[in-house]
């Protein structure tokens, strides 16, 4: 009889399979036999010892299996692992424990950056703006208001002219007004003030008469001492029979303003200011 | 037949008791199980030729068994136990196979 597990049998079967298909009388014989023989195994069991020992082990192979399966299932699979396989699992984390770590701190530096640069631009915007409004109000392009005085000239004479207004527009800036109001019109560096033969004053070609009235916003303590110094304008206006009237106000308005002029020449030399 | 009692005894204990593989086994319990199934594929293909034996068939399983994990754990002593666990049940798979050709070629005739 043949062993069951002869290794060399097994190995020709496989090959030879497609050639030889086992020999057709001995395949009728057991083909006839195989089910009967079964039949009749079940109907009549044979209880010898060899049986039971073959059923035991067979049980034996069940029972192992199964464990194995549940094993396999209930545990992780680490659990089964060998020590080589454990030591190339272990590495294999580790070096993603790593990876992701590296791109942790990428990302940190990231947002760090990220967080100190939108500080920058805001302080930058705002500075930006301060400056911006404050050259408004020196250029007369936006309202202002604050602490300082309202001088008022009554001219019943018709005695003032342009050049009396402009010292008094002098006085008033080396007393460091930051914004001039004279009636409805901005007063700015380029404000040019002329006489009209008719009477009144030209003011960058808007024709104002008297009461004259300068809305002036500045330290008002200074301007007021400003402009009562003797020789000064409050002197001037009384040798030419008018008179000045000082008030000081902690919230006066300067509420004219002028369009920005066109420089269709000039422009920025300078690159923008390192922030 | 009573190897198909077992067979099925075997599988309901294994599911009612619910053991657990001591550590040492744990290695060896798959080939073990993967040479005792080559045990019992070879046994029903000799069954089916008429010539199945109970001796050669427990001599045949248990020394695959046996032979199977000392293979193994002489790998495992030898540093490359799981490459020759993967050699096991590649060689037992190819004979699996064939004998389950042989089983095969008995019902169908083909």
């Amino acid at each position: 009889m043949p062993d069951q597990d002869s290794g060399h049998e097994a190995g020709d079967e496989l090959v030879t399979a497609p050639m030889k298909p086992r020999g057709g009388d001995s395949d009728d014989g057991a083909g006839a036999t195989w089910l009967a023989r079964l039949r009749r195994s079940f109907r009549e069991p044979r209880l010898n010892r060899g049986q039971i020992l073959a059923a035991v082990l067979c049980g034996l192979l069940a029972f192992a299996a199964v464990v194995q399966i549940r094993a396999r299932d209930a545990g992780s699979q680490l659990a089964g692992a060998r020590e080589s396989d454990l030591v190339v699992i272990l590495d294999g984390v580790t070096e993603q424990a790593q990876r992701l770590e590296d791109e942790q701190r990428d990302l940190q530096s990231a947002k760090e950056r990220l967080e100190f640069g939108a500080d920058r631009e805001q302080a930058a915007l705002e500075q930006a703006t301060q400056r911006a409004t404050t050259l408004g109000i020196l250029a007369g392009t936006l309202a202002a208001k604050g602490p300082g005085v309202r001088l008022t000239i009554q001219d019943p004479a018709r005695k003032v002219d342009a050049d009396t207004l402009l010292n008094a527009l002098q006085e008033l800036r080396d007393a460091g007004a930051e914004a001039i109001q004279l009636n409805a019109v901005r007063l700015v560096a380029s404000t040019d003030l002329l006489d009209v033969v008719s009477g009144g004053v030209l003011v960058d070609g808007t024709r104002i008469q008297p009461p004259y009235t300068f809305l002036v916003i500045g330290d008002p303590d200074t301007i007021a001492t400003a402009l009562d110094i003797p020789g000064g304008v409050l002197d001037v206006l009384a040798e030419r029979d008018a008179t000045g009237e000082v008030s000081k106000g902690p919230d006066v308005r300067v509420d004219a303003v002028r369009a920005p002029d066109p420089m269709p020449h000039s422009r920025a030399s300078r690159a923008e200011r390192g922030q | 037949m009573i190897a198909a009692i077992g067979l099925f005894v075997g599988v309901v204990a294994g599911l009612v008791v619910q053991p657990t593989v001591p550590l040492w086994l744990q290695p060896y319990l798959p080939i073990a199980v993967v040479a005792a199934l080559d045990a019992v594929f070879g046994g029903l293909r000799a069954w089916f030729e008429g010539v199945f034996d109970d001796k050669v068939f427990v001599v045949s399983f248990v020394a695959n068994v046996l032979i199977a994990a000392f293979v193994v754990f002489l790998g495992d002593q030898l540093g490359v136990g799981g490459q020759l666990s993967t050699g096991v049940v590649v060689v037992f798979g190819i004979r699996i196979f064939a004998n389950a050709a042989a089983i095969r070629r008995h019902i169908f005739h083909a």
